[in-house]
């Protein structure tokens, strides 16, 4: 039975928050870092380990997404949104 | 070219200096930010509009369309860059490969209103598939059957499909609506006929945000054995919708106000018992020959992305939905008197809020807040100074009805976007209310309504 370590989810989580702050776009960067906070959240409660492996590969198939979309994002950057020159 | 800039140079640093040589504290500031400070300058006083802030406004019309979510480029990119087959190629893999990209979108899209996958037939927008609906099934039925009924708070092209119709000797019944903008449904038993073959009510309105009694139309018109037409692109993705147990015969949806890409809806259209349209584009009987042409593989991919994820996010969207408009409208509401909500406050959809702010000119409220991206009303018509359809058909009055606000939120809005939104249109509505003397008149307690206003 090849189980997903406590270790693994925590070290997923904080691969995906840290990307997850890096989207150059403020909408999809604030709402990025809260849907991955409230998905960790919302399954903590999850002990079948089939469920959690299937999670954690969702996790790991939006990882590699989420890297892929900065790249995009990056090379089509905007202006700052007057709320984050408030800021 | 060069010799005009040149001049221009010399004589603008010149004026620069001018300022800066009053107030020498700040010349490296003045001489940053000269164009925005002159401006100010020009027009001081506590009336003026000062845009103390920059940057891009924030985005609030998510009614007029919505960003593609990330996740949505992500699977519509390999079509664009790679995968580039004609689905309806059947000899090579190009070919292949794309049919089988669209046709597992058409079972995503399916898979989200509860359909079967053949009933789905993909289109350019909500727009061609209201003209399909509505012009398809009154053209195919039009020897039997010559009566529509629709209401008058339907987006403009299904509106304007009808009386396209009436041209053709069609008789169409536009519905009112009550005060909150839901249809009576007395009106509608009282209008079908067994003339009558299509009914099309939309399920979420654009302007107003409000619900229609959608499963109640629909076994209404499924005992009258009358086809049942919904536009339901602000709708879906956002609430439940299932065609079988809301006996919908045939649906209108939009791509791009779901995070999905522009240019790409759907039509669903039952098979059993089976609708029939006539097909309003002629060519290579593409669609099982209802809407022609080449079907847009990436385009096609992003929608079907864009409903698997509405069905995943559905709740967890429609919660964050319902936080910032009640706190928007807390707000709104702790700091502002004569504040209305157009449409029904219960029977909507949260992320659409339509407000008249009474004693406000909606277009210079529009103006002053240019730091969000409002709308008084419906893209389509955002060009003209009129009031909007929907606002009169709800019976709002005329000064009301100038004086109205669409926010639209989304799943990318954020509180701090909704505080600093609420915080503006607060601000700016207590300085225009300070301007009128309207205002002025209603804070010493006259009536406006009693006033005779002298003809000159």
């Amino acid at each position: 039975m090849s189980g997903v370590s406590k270790r693994q989810i925590l070290s997923i989580y904080k691969f995906l928050i840290r990307e997850a702050e890096k989207f150059p776009n403020y909408n999809f960067r604030a709402y990025a870092v809260r849907r991955v906070k409230d998905a960790f959240h919302d399954n903590k409660g999850i002990t079948d380990p089939k469920q959690i492996k299937k999670q954690y590969d969702f996790a790991m198939e939006n990882l590699t997404m989420i890297r892929r979309q900065i790249i995009v994002g990056d090379l089509y950057r905007t202006d700052k949104l007057v709320i984050e020159n408030v800021q | 070219m060069f010799r005009l800039s040149k001049n221009i140079v010399p004589s603008l640093s010149k004026a620069l200096l001018k300022r800066s040589n009053q107030d020498q504290s700040n010349s490296i500031l003045v001489l940053l930010q000269g164009p925005r400070l002159l401006s100010d300058k020009a027009k001081p006083g506590k009336f003026a509009v000062q845009h103390e802030d920059f940057g891009r406004p924030l985005y609030f019309d998510a009614q007029a369309t919505t960003p593609v979510d990330p996740r949505v480029l992500d699977a519509m990119l390999p079509y664009l860059v790679s995968y580039h087959g004609n689905p309806h190629s059947r000899t090579h893999a190009y070919g292949w490969e794309s049919e089988a990209a669209v046709e597992k979108a058409r079972e995503q899209v399916a898979e989200l209103i509860g359909a079967d996958p053949k009933e789905i037939i993909f289109t350019s927008g909500a727009t061609e598939s209201n003209n399909i609906s509505v012009k398809g099934v009154a053209r195919f039925y039009a020897p039997r059957k010559k009566h529509i009924v629709t209401t008058q708070i339907e987006h403009k092209c299904v509106l304007d499909s009808c009386r396209a119709l009436e041209g053709e000797g069609f008789k169409i019944t536009y519905l009112p609506v009550q005060e909150n903008g839901i249809i009576d449904m007395k009106d509608l038993e009282k209008a079908l006929t067994p003339e009558t073959s299509l009914v099309s009510i939309m399920t979420v309105n654009n302007e107003i945000g409000v619900k229609q009694p959608i499963a109640e139309i629909g076994a209404m018109c499924k005992s009258k054995k009358v086809y049942f037409h919904t536009d339901a692109a602000q709708a879906l993705g956002k609430i439940p919708i299932n065609v079988n147990e809301m006996n919908i015969d045939l649906m209108s949806i939009s791509g791009h106000k779901i995070y999905g890409p522009k240019g790409i809806g759907a039509l669903y259209i039952r098979r059993r018992p089976r609708v029939r349209v006539e097909p309003i584009q002629s060519g290579g009987g593409q669609e099982r020959g209802m809407r022609s042409g080449t079907v847009p593989t990436p385009l096609v991919v992003g929608l079907g992305a864009a409903c698997d994820i509405a069905k995943r996010e559905m709740a967890y969207d429609h919660a964050w939905m319902e936080k910032l408009s009640q706190r928007f409208l807390d707000k709104i509401y702790s700091k502002l008197s004569h504040v209305i909500r157009n449409g029904d406050p219960k029977q909507t959809y949260p992320g659409c809020i339509n407000l008249s702010f009474a004693y406000v000119e909606g277009e210079s409220l529009l103006m002053a807040l240019k730091d969000i991206a409002l709308s008084s009303g419906s893209a389509c018509t955002s060009a003209s100074l009129e009031p909007s359809y929907v606002l009169r058909a709800i019976g709002t009055d005329e000064d009301l009805a100038h004086s109205s606000i669409r926010f639209g939120l989304g799943r990318f809005t954020t509180l701090e976007e909704v505080d600093y939104t609420a915080e503006k249109t607060i601000k700016h509505v207590e300085r225009l209310r300070e301007m009128s003397p309207l205002w002025e008149m209603v804070q010493e307690g006259v009536d406006i309504k009693t006033i005779q206003w002298s003809q000159h």
